[in-house]
């Protein structure tokens, strides 16, 4: 059984911060299919298309029929462990520092062999081969990797010190959310308090703009108010100046969202505004907490993780009712892209969360189904828990999602015909 | 069956080793050169009568076999590059002996080699092929020890091997060692020191493992005619099998390509297992030594175990295995393994081979094994060599 | 009206004079500059809105360079901000009372109007004890049994010590209502239109109107009246309380933006000491 995780002992402040090394980080264009799958919480192979077999490794042609017509397909992962080794000895850095490390190798049901990570709840295939279940996770070097899972997980499972290299869960942790004067922000604030993390750095702008009641979440023990303003340079500068250095999670909520397209509203304030935290306000943000997130990635057993960007996704296609709102979330996911390759060599993982309309003021008219706060907020504490790194909470997402990935152009005409 | 066309008229010769060392800072080029170089001059044969060459090799990138032929002054008119690393002894064999045959080219020099630099082995895997970077290095980059891991508990689960029958392999081999000058390895091992080594990828130990070195082995390809002419002591082929990704849909190795084709190897040859004076398996690992014993016929499937409880594989014993230590004694300098057992084969049945000669021996079998891509190697092949009359 | 270019003998002094005068006064302190301007920071407040209006921009700077790679040997910053933020000028056409004036924008007002005398009243105890504290004509009336009539073509300026509150919460002084922050009543301000043809009306706080002064009629009374009458405002001011209560003289040219309804600006008060 896993051993549960305890709160870890204070660092000994002389002692050298560890750095971190990143597994085997190359895979060939095919084989990015799994990471691009597991990016997303699923576990795909190559099918064939003409002889339905099954590929692993990933590959050009069926390596039954030859036929090039391979898709990927979401696999249970139901499988039988042949055998099972436990690692004493590596020549990559980053699994030294790892040692012991435990190795199965796995056939699957439908017929491909694998060798995977696993779990600790696994048992050695000692006597019988081992029934488990394999599953796709991102690892440190942000690439997919196979895990044996147990076919019944223990209440402790998230706890594995291989499965937690895998995922950034928030338990022990020290977060930064940048808004809470926000339903959302507030929400993401107590469910991280729920999740186990031991301090919640909550930002406010405008302290004198008293838009929402700061007192009910001030007063959680693990919380502590801090002034940030994402249009302010010098707050973000001396905000990181403070607290940078003890930030394991940045999650930025922090966001203006106003319902204009380009004719409905003139002048360029309200877009500008929208840019200025959307877009803008998440560059300064990440240049001045960036640093010491990447520094201290390898940072004992609850280092800095990961970086979560709010995004929306009318990010992905224009939502011409709110048309400079979905703009300025467009620009804020190229750049949270750019965000994700500059944390990849440090090993920080970047989740992106592309909720559909939030039940809040902002879509007031858009017509229901719509993400409740506190729906989204669980999505982003599970986001983190499962290392998952593209999130579309909700119906409406989803379902955009999935209309964009069928045919984005037709998405395109739907929604410039007033659909949503 | 039918019968491929023999190997008549062939022969190889001159068995040359370039001594193994830990590490250097030399190029494989260096060892290649230093190879020809005594090929030349152990043969009484020019450099330019060298009209073919096959060589093997992980360290010449981005040079390949041709890049060799100018940086060592080689105008061959047949060449060939294969980096199949512990098949590439037997695979250069059977294409130098065609191009003999065919008269593509007189006299083919075939050589394995590799230098080791201090970082080699951690650059070698992780560029190893399109499989071992997508599906294996990611996990624990433990190299070849994790994946026969795997192959070793398996084995040891289904048949009921035990770690003392693969540690009989080790000593027996290292014993033969003793007596090979060229061996890294010079002390002695007992059954208890190999049980107690240090795991490295259980139930894989440390003397269970190759070291890695740089060094190289490499002999000639001629006429018989062109032997006789020369005055050198040569082997004959009597047969010679090759196959790659043998047995895809078995989950987990369990038997070699050697399985498939044994029986058109010990057809060309015209003898049965129990002819054998001697054997070189390709020994990475002591588990494949013990499939190699079932698929070459000299036991069944599973009785492995028994077979090597119920033999010496020493020199002298009454099955000798690895005369030269194997690579587990002699070191394993890359691509050049794949043709240590090649090289020690043919010392034994021209009369060379000093302290640790097979007394009569006349017919000996070398098996290739090699290139471990994901999860089992793909390339088996074997070859059987006789004294010439 | 009372010269006091006026030499000892009875003739005017030269111009020239005058200013040699002022120059030489300065020089020996007899003569003082007090700066009546907030310094401007991205953590000073700006007016705020309802949500679904236009809003006025805080004050931000950028850094072009610090004699870094960016520059090596010199400083510089990029700033960007409203008309109305900070300490600033507020033209007529800044409302709609003003819009179709003459020389109404900053860049047209005539430079004369950028120096003139200021009347300094003191609210500071009042504004102290309520926040939403209306200056009334009764107050501007017993001001002027101390102090004098209000000269014609002066500076009205309101001193509360509202900018004493460093915390931007307490100097916004939000709460649901609203903005509480102390200002001028109707009456006050017309009288000071019609009976005492004032130049402007300055305050401390974020409006030259109080913060409640959305619920007066007419709505924001101290603008409709004053920008309507092609007058001027000053708001955000400090140190008034360094100023008598008569006979400074203020210098607040706005910048010269075109067209523009108001920006930021340095006010100073040319100040006598006792000898």
């Amino acid at each position: 059984m896993t051993v549960p995780l305890k709160r870890p002992e204070r660092k000994n402040p002389m002692l050298r911060t560890r750095q971190l090394n990143l597994p085997p980080a190359a895979r060939g264009r095919v084989a990015l299919g799994i990471t691009a799958a597991a990016a997303e919480g699923r576990f795909e192979l190559q099918a064939c298309e003409d002889c339905a077999a099954v590929q692993y490794p990933p590959r050009e042609a069926c390596h039954k029929c030859l036929s090039p017509r391979l898709r990927w397909q979401a696999q249970s992962g139901e499988g039988a462990m042949l055998a099972s080794t436990t690692l004493h000895h590596s020549n990559d850095m980053y699994f030294r520092e790892r040692l012991p490390w435990r190795l199965g190798l796995v056939h699957l049901d439908t017929g491909p062999t694998l060798m995977v990570h696993l779990h600790g709840d696994v048992p050695d295939a000692v006597d019988a081969p081992v029934r488990l279940r394999v599953g796709a996770r991102i690892d440190r070097a942000g690439q997919a990797v196979l895990i044996g899972f147990p076919t019944e997980g223990g209440g402790d499972m998230a706890d594995d010190k291989m499965l937690r290299e895998m995922t950034s869960d928030p338990k022990f942790r020290k977060v930064l959310v940048t808004d809470g004067k926000t339903e959302v922000g507030q929400a993401i604030v107590r469910a991280l308090v729920k999740a186990g993390a031991d301090i919640v750095w909550v930002g406010h702008a405008e302290p004198w703009k008293k838009t929402a009641d700061l007192d009910g979440i001030g007063a959680l023990a693990q919380v502590t108010l801090v002034p940030l303003d994402l249009t302010n340079g010098r707050s973000v500068v001396e905000l990181a100046g403070a607290i940078g250095g003890k930030v394991d999670i940045v999650i930025n909520n922090a966001e203006v969202h106003r319902g204009f397209g380009i004719a409905a509203r003139r002048g360029i304030d309200v877009a500008k505004a929208e840019m200025d935290i959307n877009y803008f306000g998440f560059l300064r943000l990440a240049q001045e907490f960036g640093p010491a997130l990447r520094g201290r990635s390898a940072d004992g057993e609850v280092g800095a993780t990961a970086w979560v960007n709010l995004l929306s996704v009318y990010a992905l296609s224009n939502f011409p009712a709110h048309g400079t709102f979905s703009a300025s979330k467009s620009a804020a996911h190229s750049l949270a892209q750019c965000l994700r390759a500059e944390m990849q060599p440090a090993g920080i993982r970047v989740i992106n969360v592309f909720p559909g309309p939030i039940d809040d003021e902002w879509n007031q008219h858009v017509p229901p189904p719509k993400l409740g706060a506190g729906a989204l907020a669980n999505a982003i504490v599970k986001a983190l828990r499962d290392g998952v790194e593209d999130v579309y909470p909700g119906d409406v997402a989803q379902e955009w999602l999935e209309r964009w990935r069928a045919n984005p152009k037709v998405l395109e005409r739907e929604l410039a015909a007033g659909g949503s | 069956m039918t019968r491929r066309l023999a190997y008549d008229g062939v022969a190889v010769a001159v068995p040359v080793t370039v001594p193994y060392v830990r590490y250097s800072t030399h190029g494989a080029h260096w060892f290649i050169g230093q190879a020809l170089a005594e090929l030349v001059k152990a043969s009484g044969v020019r450099k330019e009568q060298i009209d073919g060459l096959c060589l093997s090799s992980f360290s010449l990138a981005p040079d390949t076999a041709v890049g060799v032929t100018q940086h060592l002054g080689l105008s061959p008119r047949w060449l060939d590059h294969i980096p199949t690393g512990g098949a590439s002894g037997v695979m250069s064999l059977r294409r130098a002996a065609r191009a003999v045959q065919a008269g593509d080219a007189d006299i083919v020099a075939c050589v394995g080699a590799d230098t080791n630099h201090v970082d080699s082995f951690r650059q070698t895997l992780g560029s190893f092929s399109d499989f071992a970077r997508d599906a294996t290095y990611p996990y624990g980059a433990g190299g070849p020890n994790s994946v026969f891991a795997f192959i070793t508990a398996n084995y040891m689960r289904t048949y009921g091997a035990r770690r003392e029958d693969f540690g009989r392999i080790a000593v027996d081999q290292r014993t033969n060692a003793l007596r090979n000058p060229n061996a890294m390895f010079k002390k002695p091992l007992t059954l208890d020191e190999y049980m107690a080594a240090r795991p490295i990828s259980d139930p894989i130990h440390l003397f269970d493992c190759v070291m890695p070195c740089a060094g190289a082995e490499a002999f000639l390809v001629m006429t018989e005619a062109r032997a006789r002419d020369l005055g050198l002591a040569h082997v004959r082929i009597r047969g010679a099998i090759e196959r790659h990704n043998a047995y895809a849909d078995d989950p987990v190795m369990v038997r070699g390509g050697w399985l498939k084709d044994r029986d058109d190897l010990y057809a060309q040859a015209g003898v049965a297992p129990a002819a054998l004076d001697f054997v070189q398996t390709y020994d990475d690992y002591p588990v494949i030594v013990m499939m190699q014993f079932e698929d070459l016929g000299f036991c069944a499937k599973g009785e492995g175990p028994a077979f090597v409880r119920a033999n010496d594989t020493t020199f002298s014993g009454s099955f000798p295995n690895n005369t030269s230590g194997g690579q587990l004694s002699a070191g394993q300098a890359g691509a050049a393994a794949g043709f240590l057992g090649m090289v020690e084969a043919i010392r034994q049945l021209t009369g060379v081979a000093g302290a640790r000669a097979v007394v009569d021996a006349e017919l000996g079998l070398v098996a290739g094994f090699g290139m471990v891509t994901y999860d089992r190697c793909l390339c088996t092949g074997a070859v059987i060599l006789g004294k010439s009359q | 009206m009372e010269n006091s270019t006026m030499t000892k003998s009875g003739e005017p002094m030269a111009a020239a004079d005058i200013l040699g005068a002022l120059v030489g006064a300065m020089a020996v302190g007899r003569i003082r500059v007090i700066d009546l301007t907030q310094t401007l920071k991205p953590e000073f407040p700006q007016i705020a809105l309802p949500p679904e209006m236009g809003q006025c921009w805080p004050f931000r700077v950028e850094q072009v360079s610090r004699y870094d790679e960016r520059g090596p040997s010199w400083y510089w910053n990029n700033f960007s901000c409203g008309e109305h933020t900070g300490t600033h000028f507020d033209a007529p056409n800044h409302w709609i009372s003003g819009r179709d004036l003459p020389n109404n924008a900053v860049d047209t007002i005539a430079v004369q109007n950028f120096v003139a005398p200021a009347c300094v009243i003191d609210c500071s105890k009042e504004a102290q004890a309520d926040p939403d504290y209306l200056l009334t004509v009764a107050d501007i009336e017993a001001y002027e049994e101390a102090h004098g009539r209000i000269p014609e073509g002066a500076w009205f300026l309101m001193r509360t010590d509202w900018s004493k509150r460093q915390d931007p919460e307490a100097y916004q002084n939000f709460d649901e209502t609203g903005q509480h922050t102390p200002g001028p009543s109707v009456e006050a301000v017309r009288f000071l239109i019609d009976q005492r043809a004032v130049l402007g009306f300055g305050s401390e706080a974020i409006g030259t109107d109080a913060g409640q002064g959305y619920h007066l009629r007419p709505p924001y009374p101290c603008h409709f009246y004053m920008h309507g009458a092609g007058r001027y405002g000053l708001q955000c001011l400090c140190n008034l309380d360094l100023l008598p209560p008569a006979g400074a003289v203020l210098i607040c040219p706005p910048l010269k933006i075109e067209d523009g309804s108001g920006s930021p600006l340095r006010v100073l008060a040319l100040v006598g000491t006792a000898s």
